[in-house]
């Protein structure tokens, strides 16, 4: 699937994310849908406070006591309910895991989990709030969907095509407002890896927050005569196989970005992917294996060695790898 | 109030459950036969009048829902659905032998008659909850139960879900923790201090019901009808029962959890259930 690339590409959105899933919220409920916003003393923190005295019925504040959350999302689910459930992602990807296992996923309920604030996004709420292994977690229990969202755009267009398919979904969620990634013209299809820039020499195939710096790093080793394909890999399970063996076959190299721990993410995903089905250099741009802290974005950003400069960093030694070891990857 | 020719049945049911529970236990060799038995005798209150259900429609949207949080007592609940005709009673002998769909814990997705898959304790807890609040908000007069363990009620997220419904005021949810007083690891006073489920209630803003004998189908069918009564608070209904109940030799095991059942101890089984008739 080709992408849109939005004209004003990295400038800041005006919107808030979190403004983006409320009105969404709000507007599954005005079309009649049988949503249920539910959120673990987070309505504040995701923007959908504002509608729990409109809709007093549909928003449901559970306290600060996730397992319970996500079990009752199952239960609703049960009744033929649509059930988004918010937490910051260590709590509703961590704290309720063997929930979301077996009363969503084995019961093979329709529950969509948001765990908001992935990896870095976290900032100033430190290293206990940063989810760095929610994907790890996530991607071996059967039947999961787990995408990672990188601007407005894909919220708009996404939310409520996973509302519409039926089958319990993980949604990395940042809060804040983030640059600009698509065209608002952009349509998505779950599954569909996004092909965002097209390129020979290498691939970097991102998720998340990691989608823009992919792009800024594209554009940084155009300079340098090195020409990047960049690819969003927004649908983690299912995993885009297809567009994985193509860019391997394509251009001989990958480097994948994504903001979370270099075990068990993506970059595992995708050398599942590539040892199994065409066998290339590959190179991880992700968080090392190490706590997170606190500090802005930005800080964050570069302190794991997540930004742009990185991933044309990881560009150039796949390429060193793919030109200059012959057989040997 | 119960009349006699009611509770002779009820009585009869209940010795029914027992039978097909230690016969499909026996058939696969093993099994988790205390707390099935505890809780014959709550099943057969709730499957004979305690419950709106109709077994050909196990889907039918007005019917009372039960969730067995304490999925484990699967066999139980299995042996009360094929005696009510929601699946024919040969499916009992294939009770955990694939490709059964009469797994252990119950699965939704496999047995009609089953409203929540549970086997993770604490969850069903939760997701009764959830299916009682789904009921309200589809304006919807059905009664959800949900079964609970004495042990089970160690998880954080029973008192998770327990505070939510407490403060919502499900009055239309009604609990039952099977008080059998016996865990895996010993009995449940020595692991958790004295559960004191009526004080724990009541401060999660329940209505409690403390059943002397929770093995007694009379003082259970009253419970049930009391808690029915009620207004504003979801119900919880301590059922102070024995692990094994009926089977003399079940019920003087140490640890009575799970274990083997031969042909022979079976066959003993009934013949001592069929006494309590």
């Amino acid at each position: 699937m080709v992408g849109r690339l939005a004209d004003n590409r990295k400038s800041i959105q005006d919107s808030e994310m979190r403004t983006v899933y409320a009105d969404f919220i709000e507007k599954m409920i005005l079309d009649g849908k049988r949503i249920v916003a539910l959120d673990a003393d987070l309505m504040r923190a995701i923007d959908t406070y504002r509608l729990l005295d409109k809709y007093p019925e549909q928003i449901v504040e559970c306290g600060i006591a996730e397992a319970n959350m996500v079990g009752m999302a199952a239960g609703l689910s049960s009744e033929g309910f649509i059930p988004f459930v918010h937490s910051f992602g260590c709590f509703s990807a961590r704290r309720a895991l063997d929930q979301i296992f077996m009363s969503c996923a084995y019961a093979k309920q329709n529950v969509k989990i948001l765990g908001s604030d992935p990896g870095v996004v976290a900032a100033l709420n430190g290293g206990t709030h940063t989810p760095n292994e929610d994907i790890a977690a996530l991607r071996a229990i059967p039947e999961m969907n787990i995408v990672d969202i990188c601007d407005i755009v894909m919220a708009t267009k996404l939310l409520p095509q996973i509302a519409e398919t039926y089958g319990n979904f993980y949604i990395r969620y940042p809060r804040t407002s983030l640059p600009r990634v698509y065209d608002e013209s952009m349509e998505f299809q779950l599954g569909k890896a996004v092909l965002l820039r097209e390129g020979s020499d290498l691939t970097i195939i991102a998720t998340g927050i990691e989608v823009s710096e992919a792009l800024d790093a594209a554009d940084e080793l155009a300079k340098e005569g090195i020409q990047a394909q960049v690819i969003d890999m927004f649908t983690i399970k299912p995993l885009d196989t297809e567009a994985i063996e193509l860019a391997a076959r394509e251009t001989g190299a990958i480097v994948t970005a994504e903001n979370h721990n270099m075990y068990g993410g993506l970059g595992s995903a995708v050398a599942e992917c590539l040892v199994e089905r065409c066998l290339v250099p590959m190179e991880r741009v992700a968080n090392q294996d190490r706590f997170g802290d606190v500090g802005s974005l930005r800080y964050l950003m570069d302190e794991y060695e997540l930004s742009a400069n990185f991933i044309a960093e990881k560009a150039k030694k796949v390429l060193h790898r793919k030109q200059h070891m012959g057989s040997r990857l | 109030m119960l009349t006699d020719i009611k509770k002779k049945e009820l009585v009869g049911f209940a010795v029914d459950i027992r039978i097909e529970c230690i016969k499909m236990i026996s058939k696969i060799g093993i099994g988790h036969v205390g707390g099935a038995l505890s809780i014959a005798d709550l099943l057969s209150c709730l499957y004979n009048g305690g419950m709106k259900i109709d077994p050909q429609n196990p889907k039918w949207e007005d019917r009372d829902r039960l969730v067995l949080s304490k999925g484990h007592a699967g066999p139980a609940m299995y042996a009360a659905l094929a005696l009510k005709g929601y699946f024919p009673m040969e499916m009992l002998d294939t009770l955990n032998q694939p490709p059964t769909n009469l797994p252990s814990h119950t699965d939704m997705n496999r047995t009609p008659g089953v409203d929540m898959t549970t086997g993770s304790l604490g969850q069903g807890f939760s997701s009764a909850v959830g299916i009682a609040l789904a009921c309200r908000m589809s304006n919807r007069s059905n009664y959800t139960y949900v079964i609970i363990g004495d042990g089970e009620a160690q998880e954080g997220q029973i008192w998770e879900a327990a505070m939510f419904a407490g403060a919502k005021h499900f009055n239309h949810l009604i609990a039952f923790v099977d008080y059998n007083g016996k865990q895996i690891d010993g009995t449940v006073d020595q692991i958790g201090g004295e559960p004191n489920f009526m004080g724990k209630f009541h401060s999660f803003h329940w209505n409690v019901i403390d059943v002397a004998d929770g093995n007694n189908v009379g003082q259970v069918w009253e419970a049930i009808e009391t808690a029915k009564t009620e207004q504003v608070k979801p119900t919880a209904i301590i059922l102070h029962t024995v692990k094994g109940k009926g089977w003399t030799y079940a019920e003087e095991m140490d640890n009575n959890h799970n274990f083997k059942v031969n042909a022979e101890q079976a066959a003993e089984a009934c013949a001592e259930f069929a006494r309590q008739n």
